[in-house]
């Protein structure tokens, strides 16, 4: 088309009314809004959340204070003390993880050689101060008490991938 | 009762009355136009808008308004205080004033004067002044440079809309809008003069600073334009002035292009319902294309906003006059003034 062609054409406002028209229907379309706090989004069996400690069926705490996951953790966020206890067997005396240091990138979990340190499905744990996200060993422990029985699920699901 | 209202303090009270009874359902329209562009730009954006507070949303505007009011005011050290906060009450009070003209109805306008069209300009014309008063007493280089774009984008589509206007004059022969109005019984301006009426809707898109010409907002260039040192309730009534245009300007397109409060048929079913739904639902349509637009179309760039008011509104629009007014000449159709 020649120039003069092209200016009338221009008047037409073509391309503004196709775009108006797409807009259009998707103002009609289904939305893909979800109501986060009434609904949410199916989270995968390897979600990378909040971490917890996990315990044996005996309630025996599975940590055995190897310290891998304070070695691996690249922000190191893990701080890890540990002393034999009264029945010679070798546990944590203290394990601190900063939540705000934490990057989530599931290295600890990968460590891990007794499955104790994982990264569990919540990610609802914000907090209305700085010091409630420094984790210590009982706030961990009680995660894993509470995240127990998705943790296994979450484990179990897993594994062929292993 | 009757004689009451003839005397000079009838006068006062009748038209502070008729004017609050103007005001308040434009300031619930004002707030209601902000949720409603919320929710429409969410639809096309595969959203929902907001839908937490209240049933649907209805609350949201008493909220923002409610946290508007909670915020507190700062004034830059280096600002000039008065202008400062003069700016943003001639931005909100002009885009009110201009109210006083448009007819709702039948001669239902608070002043039914003969110059309404003139005075119409007028006021929208004054409406700069708040955005370049803003923009210098912020001392501030974003804000300036958003008030001189502003300005300059104002001044420009201005021309042309003074052209289209009088092209609907040429057509009327009255200033009065209720006779533009009337002027309209047997067919809508928008159908003869259909490319003035895009180009008058296209040009209220500039004057009113909205998307795809929302230049002297830029957020993603200039922060926020002329408004970025406001906040709190003078920054509310930048906001509310800017959502009173927008209504403004739809209100004018109807008056001039629509057929005001004409129905859209004259027969049975169309007439049953009164003349302010008519205007309400073409003002509402005409709100919808500009939040449309905004969700549809990018910014343009500057130089391109200033060659389409100069290069081609301007020479459409003064030549469509002059072929308007030769047509009617010829045929004998001009109205006499």
């Amino acid at each position: 088309m020649n120039r003069l062609g092209r200016m009338a054409w221009g008047l037409v406002l073509w391309e503004i009314l196709s775009g108006m028209a797409l807009t259009l229907k998707t103002f009609f379309g289904p939305k893909a809004t979800i109501n986060y706090p009434y609904e949410k989004n199916p989270t995968s069996a390897r979600f990378k959340g909040e971490h917890a400690l996990r315990r044996y069926p005996n309630g025996e705490e599975r940590c055995i204070a190897c310290k891998l996951c304070e070695a691996v953790c690249p922000a190191q966020a893990i701080t890890i003390e540990a002393e034999p206890r009264d029945d010679g067997s070798r546990r944590t005396t203290r394990y601190d993880i900063d939540m705000t240091k934490c990057i989530y990138c599931g290295l600890c979990e990968e460590a891990c050689p007794v499955d104790a340190i994982v990264e569990g499905p919540n990610f609802e744990f914000a907090t209305e101060t700085r010091e409630e996200l420094l984790y210590d060993k009982a706030k961990l422990l009680d995660n894993g008490d509470r995240w127990e029985p998705e943790l296994a699920k979450r484990l179990e699901l897993d594994a062929p991938y292993r | 009762m009757s004689g009451f209202f003839q005397t000079d303090l009838g006068i006062v009270i009748l038209t502070l009355a008729e004017s609050l009874a103007l005001i308040v359902p434009l300031l619930i329209g004002v707030a209601y136009l902000t949720l409603f562009e919320r929710k429409v730009m969410g639809a096309m954006q595969l959203r929902k808008g907001p839908n937490i507070v209240g049933p649907f949303g209805l609350w949201q505007p008493f909220a923002d308004a409610l946290k508007m009011l909670f915020k507190e005011t700062i004034i830059p050290t280096g600002s000039d205080r008065l202008l400062f906060m003069i700016a943003p009450m001639i931005t909100f009070g002009l885009a009110v004033v201009a109210w006083a003209v448009i007819p709702v109805n039948n001669h239902w306008a608070i002043a039914d004067i003969n110059v309404g069209i003139l005075y119409l300009f007028a006021i929208s014309s004054l409406g700069v002044y708040g955005i370049i008063i803003a923009g210098w007493a912020s001392n501030s280089k974003y804000a300036f440079l958003g008030a001189l774009r502003s300005a300059a984008q104002m001044v420009s589509y201005e021309v042309s809309m003074g052209f289209i206007i009088v092209t609907v004059l040429v057509c009327v022969g009255s200033l009065n809008l209720n006779d533009i109005v009337m002027a309209q019984r047997h067919v809508w301006f928008a159908i003869p003069l259909f490319p003035l009426f895009i180009i008058f809707f296209i040009s209220g898109l500039a004057e009113t600073n909205r998307a795809p010409f929302d230049l002297a907002e830029g957020e993603s260039e200039i922060v926020a334009g002329f408004f970025v040192e406001y906040s709190a309730m003078s920054f509310a009534l930048f906001f509310l002035g800017e959502y009173a245009n927008m209504i403004l300007i739809s209100a004018m397109t109807t008056t001039l292009f629509l057929g005001g409060w004409l129905p859209l048929f004259h027969c049975a079913p169309f007439t049953w319902l009164p003349g302010p739904f008519w205007f309400l639902g073409k003002v509402l349509f005409c709100l919808f294309v500009f939040v449309w637009v905004r969700a549809t179309l990018p910014r343009l760039r500057y130089d391109q906003l200033m060659a389409l008011g100069w290069k081609v509104f301007l020479p459409i629009t003064l030549v469509y006059l002059v072929a308007v007014a030769g047509v009617l000449e010829y045929l004998g159709w001009l109205p006499n003034a």
